[in-house]
C-alpha cells in the first residue's frame, strides 16, 4: 500500500493538491487536466482513488488514445465535409487564437519560405510565388471549433495531397507535422489519411482574397474533417514523419485525432 | 365479512417482499447515475468555453478544470454511458420489462394520477406497479436519453456521421438539441431524486432490490 510514499501523514491530500495548484503558473494549471482541482470532481469522487490527480490523468490519457484509434477506424477517406453556398458564409468570420490579433504573426511575403522536411524526395523550400502557381480549388465548408462554436467560410488553395505527390512524399508515413510562425511555436500533427483527404488544403485565400493576417497569412492548412485547432495558420514548415511529435494543444490534453 | 375482501393495499402488503428492482436494473441504474453526473459536469465545462446563452455554469460545478480536461472526461464517460445505456435498452426490451412496467400510458391514467398526487391521495403501496405519471416520465426520459446520445454523436462526428447531423438540421441545431436534452435530464433528476427521498422505500428497492 506504499503506493504514494511522498504523502505526509495527517495532511489532507486534496487540500494539498488544491494549495499547490494555486502556486502553479497559469499554463501549468491548465495542463493540470485531471480536474482533481475542481470542486465538482472533489465532491463527486471523494474517497475514490481516481481523485488522485496522476491516476485520473493517466486513465483519461489512455481513453483519449483509445478514442484516437476509434476515430481513425471511423474515418472514411471518401466522406466529404458538407459544402455550402456563398450565401451561407459567416460574416464576419471569427478570428480565434490563444493570442490577440495584434500579437498574430506579421509575415512579409518576400521573407517567407515553406520548408519541407522528412520523408520526401524533394526537400527544396517553396516561395509564396512558386506556391501560388500551383492549381487551386475553392471550397466553402464549416469550421468547427473545439470550444463548440462553428462558422462557415470560403477557402481557396492547393489540395495538400497534390502537393505531397509533387514533392514525392512517402504517403505511407504516419504524419505530416506542421510548424507555425507564432512566438510560442504552434505546431500540430496531421495523420496521413487526413492529410490525403481530397478536401485537405494548403490555403492561400479566404473569400477569394489573399489570406489576411487574421486567418493565417501566408498559408493555412484547412482540414474540414478536423476541429479548428488542427487547422494550423502561419505555417512555416511541414515534415513527413513516422514519429508522433505532439502539438501545441495536443500536448495540453486536447484529443490528438480530433476528427469530425 | 370485511376480512375476506381483498383490497389493493393488502395485495401490496402481501407482495411487499418480492423483488421490485432486479439486480441488472440496480447495477445499470447506478452505473448510469455515475456516468450521467460525469457527463453533465464535464458538459457544463465544455459549454462554458462557448456558451449558447447569456450565462455560464459556476466553475465549482464543472469537471475537468479547463476545456481540455472537460473534454477528456466527457469523451471518457461517454463510453460508460453509451455501453451501459445500450445494455439497459436491450435488456429492457428483451426481458419485456419496458412493456410490462411502462405500458400502457393513457391520458386519463396520467390525469388521474396527477389529480391524486395534488390531493395527496396517490398511494405508494406497490412499488412494482408504476403510476401513470411515473410511466410517462420514465418513457419520456428514455426518449430524451436517445436524443442526447444521437445529438452528441452528431456533434462529435459531423462529417463521418453526417446523416445524424441532417436529422437535427445542422451542426448548431444539434448543439441546441444536446443542451435542451441535458436541461430535461437535469429537471428529471430534481424530480426523481426528490420523489425517491419522499418515498424512501423506493430508494431502498433500488439499492437492495426489495
Amino acid at each position: 500500500m506504499a503506493k504514494r510514499p511522498f504523502l505526509i501523514p495527517g495532511v489532507d491530500k486534496r487540500l494539498l493538491i488544491k494549495d499547490s495548484i494555486k502556486t502553479m503558473p497559469d499554463l501549468a494549471r491548465r495542463r493540470f487536466i485531471a480536474g482533481g482541482a475542481s470542486l465538482g470532481a472533489l465532491t463527486l469522487l471523494t474517497g475514490c482513488d481516481v481523485i488522485d490527480s496522476s491516476s485520473a490523468e493517466t486513465m483519461l490519457a489512455k481513453v483519449s488514445k483509445f478514442n484516437d484509434a476509434v476515430q481513425a477506424w471511423m474515418f472514411n477517406p471518401d466522406a466529404l465535409a458538407p459544402t455550402f453556398p456563398e450565401s451561407a458564409i459567416t460574416k464576419p468570420f471569427p478570428f480565434n487564437a490563444y493570442y490577440d490579433l495584434d500579437d498574430a504573426p506579421d509575415i512579409a511575403a518576400a521573407d517567407w519560405k515553406l520548408e519541407v522536411r522528412g520523408l520526401v524526395d524533394n526537400k527544396k523550400s517553396w516561395t509564396l510565388e512558386e506556391l501560388y502557381k500551383l492549381p487551386q480549388v475553392t471550397q466553402i465548408t464549416r469550421h468547427i471549433c473545439v470550444e463548440g462554436w462553428s462558422a462557415i467560410g470560403s477557402w481557396t488553395g492547393t489540395p495538400l495531397r497534390d502537393f505531397l505527390k509533387l514533392i514525392g512524399a512517402d504517403t505511407r508515413a504516419q504524419y505530416v507535422w506542421f510548424q507555425c510562425a507564432d512566438k510560442d511555436g504552434y505546431n500540430s500533427p496531421l495523420d496521413m489519411r487526413s492529410a490525403l483527404h481530397p478536401q485537405t488544403q494548403m490555403t492561400f485565400k479566404y473569400a477569394n482574397e489573399i489570406l489576411p493576417r487574421a486567418y493565417g497569412f501566408p498559408m493555412k492548412i484547412r482540414v474540414p474533417t478536423k476541429l479548428g485547432f488542427k487547422n494550423p495558420k502561419y505555417v512555416i514548415s511541414m515534415e513527413v514523419t513516422n514519429d508522433y511529435k505532439g502539438g501545441y494543444w495536443e500536448d495540453q490534453g486536447y484529443n490528438s485525432f480530433s476528427g469530425s | 365479512m370485511a376480512s375476506l375482501t381483498v383490497t389493493d393495499d393488502q395485495v401490496g402488503a402481501n407482495t411487499k417482499a418480492k423483488v421490485v428492482q432486479p439486480a441488472w436494473v440496480r447495477v445499470m441504474h447506478w452505473i448510469n447515475a455515475l456516468a450521467m453526473i460525469l457527463m453533465i459536469l464535464s458538459g457544463w465545462q465544455i459549454y462554458n468555453a462557448s456558451p449558447l446563452f447569456d450565462f455560464r455554469f459556476p466553475r465549482e460545478y464543472t469537471l475537468g478544470g479547463w476545456l481540455g480536461g472537460g473534454l477528456l472526461w466527457h469523451f471518457a464517460a461517454m463510453w460508460l454511458l453509451m455501453i451501459n445505456g445500450l445494455a439497459y435498452l436491450v435488456t429492457g426490451i428483451a426481458t419485456g420489462r419496458f412493456r410490462k412496467k411502462l405500458l400502457p400510458i393513457t391520458a386519463s391514467g396520467v390525469l388521474h394520477d396527477v389529480r391524486a398526487a395534488l390531493t395527496f391521495k396517490l398511494g405508494h403501496d406497490d412499488l412494482t406497479v408504476y403510476k401513470y405519471v411515473q410511466r410517462l416520465l420514465y418513457a419520456g426520459i428514455l426518449v430524451v436519453a436517445i436524443l442526447i446520445v444521437l445529438s452528441g454523436l452528431a456533434m462529435w462526428k459531423p462529417v463521418q456521421l453526417y446523416y445524424l447531423v441532417m436529422l437535427f438540421g445542422d451542426y448548431p441545431a444539434a448543439r441546441y438539441v444536446h443542451f435542451f436534452c441535458m436541461a430535461a435530464i437535469c429537471a428529471f433528476l430534481v424530480v426523481h431524486v426528490l420523489l425517491a427521498l419522499l418515498v424512501p422505500k423506493s430508494l431502498r428497492a433500488m439499492i437492495i432490490g426489495r
